[in-house]
């Protein structure tokens, strides 16, 4: 097989310059047990192969890195033009059977897949790098799923990203993408967990949550989601903040997602009972026990009920801020010093 | 209105019922309202006081602030807070702290708190140990105070030894002794009490702030003991239940029973039977002396006086363990837990400081907290109920000698106050030896009538949960650990019904979620009530009550903190529990639907009936 795939089950985070962020995550999850919808990574070598036929009929990395991020109207011209040339360039031939090929492995029973980008760099998985059309839902055809391959290619060449790029002054020669090519869940609900709380950082709890069917429509912000905290260790549920969840996204016939309106009890009916929350935070733990850091995760559960994970990417916000975090309590020789706190009088 | 100035009403404002002014009147005077108390919080003790007083009981009252007071104030000099005043108004006992707010006072006490205080810590072991004899002896002293009794002539022995004192003066020294023994076991009460919250606030604290969203109950299940001594009746009760299997007597218990009747039937069913009777005896002594109630009434008796809870939870039991359930009481399992629990969340801190800083503080907390759980079976438990039951010596002596009138019984004794029954005493000395009939039997009647009536008119009436402006902050440790009170509940109190009457909030004191029918179990004497699968809705429960946990699905009370009683005995069920509703009883009416969410601390009333139906008699 071509350089240009790369199952799940033989990468890992360490692989992030060929796999991205992405792929890295995925793969590095699989190997760990996690339940992640099976799949491949398109590599940056079929990315960088393609973008060699490119270049050789027209330079494409030099006018990137003779933009003026400041001017808008020119940024706007060269975007189109080169999502229009990576639109119509062919595909080398290797790399298209190869990835074909792997999607007919993948889904033997013609099940449709998800395609996703996935960026090599650290910062680049910053929204504004990566632009937010970079995913593609329920993609039924190994040549729609080619199709949709380029398409993630070509957002490389967005205005926001090439100018978040230009701003930088990051070297075009290092810029390059993979591919997530992955089955795709036909969820009941889905959503995202935090495995510490974002409004106070607490690492003792986790965050969930979750909408009826993609979490597309979380992530979105279209819909607004259910949330519970659950304790970490205790896996005590002390906030259940149930929704009026509105509408939800689910597979169109054709490919791609259409959004659903609820009526009745299905818009206040919770997403996810007790038994799934504990089910999401043992995986949440597991996986942060993985990376050994709190995690910002996609989940989603597929119609029996299983949870299957989409995404894990560590958590940024909180995590600066514990660098810089004082101790808790002025360390003390005599914890009876630390009584005082309470029987001294409160600040 | 949110942005009006909340308070509660003024002392000043609160009417005595009519028609019971005299009642009102014969509590001490140190206990009556003034005006200047206005000026002044107060919040209703609901928590050890939850029902109108009897005019004797007030000693509970009584002996517990001059002690609590007296550690606070001068022996351990608390820097921030002196002792706990206390007031009655419609037999409803109100308190009310005295903060200390000068900066320069507050550096003096502090200097004397660290060398007192601190000497506490460093040798708690001795001193507990030193604690648990110098309790045992007082116990002693109190059971071996003898029956006050009056014989129509001196025995000759009295003569013939030169004794020189006749039985009418061993009256007074016996009931003194009895007063005095009560007020010396509140004191032992308080030697270590505020010292062991303070120790396991501390860690709290510092659990809050290394973990903001942290529940209370995860801190409280980290710091929990697992041999104090107040799960031991409870455990007795399953050892009974087990034996009855293996005597083959358990036919015996059934629900709702007749106890002296099974009594008998076991004494007359052959060895089995009678084993099982001396394995009750075992059972009783100590472990049947713990209170059916808080210990705080003359009325809530122990197991000893009323088998009722124990025979209560037997047939539940014994239909486990015939069934194969495992009942026992998984300790090895509970310590394990503990364990994992505090070493999880030590794990997720991230500095080798912090580490550092909670080793120090759990192992602190778990070094003080066996006395803070252990200490109720001793004092609020055994010795409360003994001496109660001393004072019913006397309520014997004076019912036989006429104080009480011919439809009197013992337990009148306890609608005097500790003054009036010492001057009764003197009553029934000075006829005894006069050789007449005391002035008590004429003087005594109508007035044990008229506070009969009282009691039962002021049960009638709900009254604030406090009193007077709220301030803004409160500071006193006492008032923050053993009532639970902070200026966030306070406010909350205030909100009450303002924006949801079917929610009720309190603390989260063990999670899970249930639905069921509401019991509203206001006494002990209630508990038959309850069946399987019930929501148990009361004022406060304590560890006794835990025998019925069994049958419940989940529990409710008025009153009570995550360390409560009710939510240690909680975790311990997997029951799940909000505690400190403030007005569950009230605003619950028996057979309601309702849904606990132990997790979140909300009860949520389902049913449909308004909940105004419901009396709603206070005017605030």
């Amino acid at each position: 097989m071509s350089d240009a795939v790369a199952w799940f089950a033989d990468v890992g985070i360490a692989d992030r310059p060929t796999v991205g962020g992405k792929g890295g995550s995925l793969g590095e999850l699989t190997q760990a047990g996690i339940a992640v919808p099976p799949g491949f990574v398109v590599t940056t070598s079929a990315f960088e192969g393609f973008l060699e036929a490119l270049e050789a009929r027209e330079p494409v990395r030099t006018k990137v890195e003779a933009l003026d991020p400041h001017d808008l109207g020119a940024a706007t011209r060269l975007s189109e033009q080169l999502r229009a040339r990576v639109m119509n360039e062919p595909m080398p031939g290797h790399v298209e059977s190869a990835i074909m090929q792997a999607m007919r492995e993948l889904c033997a029973d013609g099940q449709p897949v998800a395609v996703r980008s996935s960026a090599t760099t650290e910062d680049a998985e910053d929204a504004s790098f990566a632009g937010l059309q970079d995913t593609f839902l329920w993609v039924l055809t190994p040549e729609d799923m080619a199709l949709k391959v380029r398409e993630c290619w070509g957002s490389l060449y967005s205005v926001e990203s090439m100018t978040y790029r230009r701003k930088q002054d990051f070297p075009e020669s290092g810029v390059a993408m993979a591919v997530v090519v992955q089955r795709m869940v036909d969820a009941m609900c889905a959503g995202v967990m935090f495995t510490r709380s974002p409004t106070t950082g607490d690492k003792s709890v986790i965050t969930i949550e979750g909408a009826w069917g993609l979490g597309s429509a979380v992530v979105s912000g279209e819909v607004t989601p259910d949330r519970w905290v659950v304790g970490k260790i205790t896996g005590d549920i002390s906030v259940r903040d149930i929704s009026d969840k509105h509408a939800k996204q689910v597979p169109a016939p054709g490919g791609g997602i259409v959004e659903v309106e609820l009526e009745g009890a299905d818009r206040t009916t919770p997403c996810l009972t007790d038994e799934q929350l504990l089910a999401l935070r043992e995986v949440g733990r597991k996986v942060e026990r993985h990376y050994g850091k709190p995690q910002d995760i996609e989940w989603a559960l597929d119609k029996a009920g299983d949870v299957l994970l989409l995404q894990s990417r560590p958590e940024t916000v909180w995590s600066v801020k514990d660098a810089a975090a004082k101790p808790i309590a002025d360390p003390t020789a005599n914890p009876l010093a630390h009584v005082m706190n309470i029987f001294g009088g409160r600040k | 209105m949110s942005d009006a100035p909340k308070g509660f009403p003024l002392p000043s404002s609160l009417k005595v019922v009519p028609g019971t002014e005299a009642a009102q009147a014969a509590y001490p005077y140190y206990t009556q309202f003034v005006p200047e108390d206005d000026e002044r919080f107060w919040f209703y003790n609901s928590m050890h006081f939850p029902e109108p007083m009897h005019h004797f009981d007030m000693i509970t009252a009584e002996a517990a602030y001059c002690a609590l007071g007296a550690f606070n104030t001068r022996v351990h000099v608390l820097p921030t807070a002196k002792g706990i005043d206390h007031r009655i108004i419609n037999g409803r006992v109100y308190i009310g702290g005295v903060a200390v707010t000068d900066p320069d006072e507050i550096a003096e006490r502090v200097g004397e708190f660290q060398q007192r205080a601190f000497y506490y810590y460093e040798n708690w072991e001795t001193l507990y140990d030193q604690w648990k004899v110098k309790m045992k002896a007082l116990i002693a002293d109190a059971q071996a105070l003898p029956v006050p009794t009056l014989p129509d002539y001196e025995p000759l022995e009295t003569t013939h030894t030169g004794k020189g004192i006749a039985a009418n003066h061993d009256l007074l020294k016996i009931y003194q002794q009895q007063v005095e023994g009560y007020h010396r076991m509140w004191h032992h009460h308080f030697e270590f009490l505020l010292l062991g919250y303070g120790a396991y606030m501390t860690f709290f604290d510092f659990c809050k702030k290394a973990f903001p969203e942290i529940s209370d109950q995860a801190i409280s299940r980290m710091v929990a003991g697992m041999e104090a001594e107040i799960f031991r009746p409870d455990e007795e009760v399953k050892r009974l239940a087990r034996r009855a299997v293996e005597l083959g007597v358990d036919a015996h218990f059934i629900d709702n029973a007749d106890i002296d009747t099974v009594l008998a039937d076991l004494d007359k069913v052959g060895s089995g039977g009678k084993e099982w009777l001396a394995e009750l005896e075992t059972s009783r002594n100590p472990w049947f002396n713990v209170s059916s109630g808080d210990g705080f009434y003359h009325y809530h008796r122990s197991w000893n006086d009323d088998l009722s809870m124990p025979f209560a939870a037997l047939p539940g039991y014994i239909e486990k363990i015939k069934a194969g359930t495992n009942i026992e009481r998984p300790t090895a399992q509970l310590i394990e837990e503990r364990e994992a629990l505090v070493a999880d969340y030590r794990e997720l801190l991230d500095t080798d400081e912090d580490k550092a800083t909670y080793d120090q503080l759990i192992g602190l907390a778990h070094r003080v907290f066996p006395y803070v759980e252990g200490h109720k079976f001793y004092c609020e438990h055994w010795y409360t109920n003994l001496f109660f039951n001393k004072i019913r010596e006397f309520g014997r002596l004076l019912l036989k000698h006429g104080f009480f009138g011919p439809d009197g019984v013992e337990e009148d004794v306890f609608h005097l106050t500790q003054f009036e029954l010492e001057s009764a005493i003197i009553d029934l000395m000075l006829a005894w030896s006069i050789g007449i009939d005391g002035r008590g039997p004429t003087y005594w009647p109508p007035i044990v009538a008229q506070r009969k009536a009282a009691i039962a008119e002021w049960a009638l009436h709900d009254t604030p949960p406090a009193l007077g402006n709220v301030p803004d902050a409160i500071d006193d440790p006492a008032i923050n650990m053993l009532w639970g009170i902070t200026r966030e509940n306070l406010d909350k109190w205030l909100d009450d019904g303002s924006e949801n009457d079917k929610e009720l909030k309190g603390f989260a004191a063990c999670s899970g979620v249930v639905e069921g029918t509401a019991r509203i179990v206001k006494s002990v004497q209630e508990i038959g009530r309850l069946q399987q699968g019930d929501i148990l809705v009361c004022q406060v429960t304590n560890p006794t009550w835990s025998p019925i946990f069994q049958k419940i699905s989940a529990a409710v009370s008025d009153i009570g903190g995550s360390m409560s009683h009710m939510a240690i005995v909680a975790r311990e069920y997997g029951l799940p529990a909000v505690v400190g509703t403030g007005k569950a009883t009230s605003r619950i009416k028996d057979g309601q639907r309702i849904r606990v969410d132990g997790g979140r601390g909300v009860v949520t009333i389902l049913d449909d009936e308004p909940v105004s139906e419901q009396p709603v008699l206070e005017e605030a």
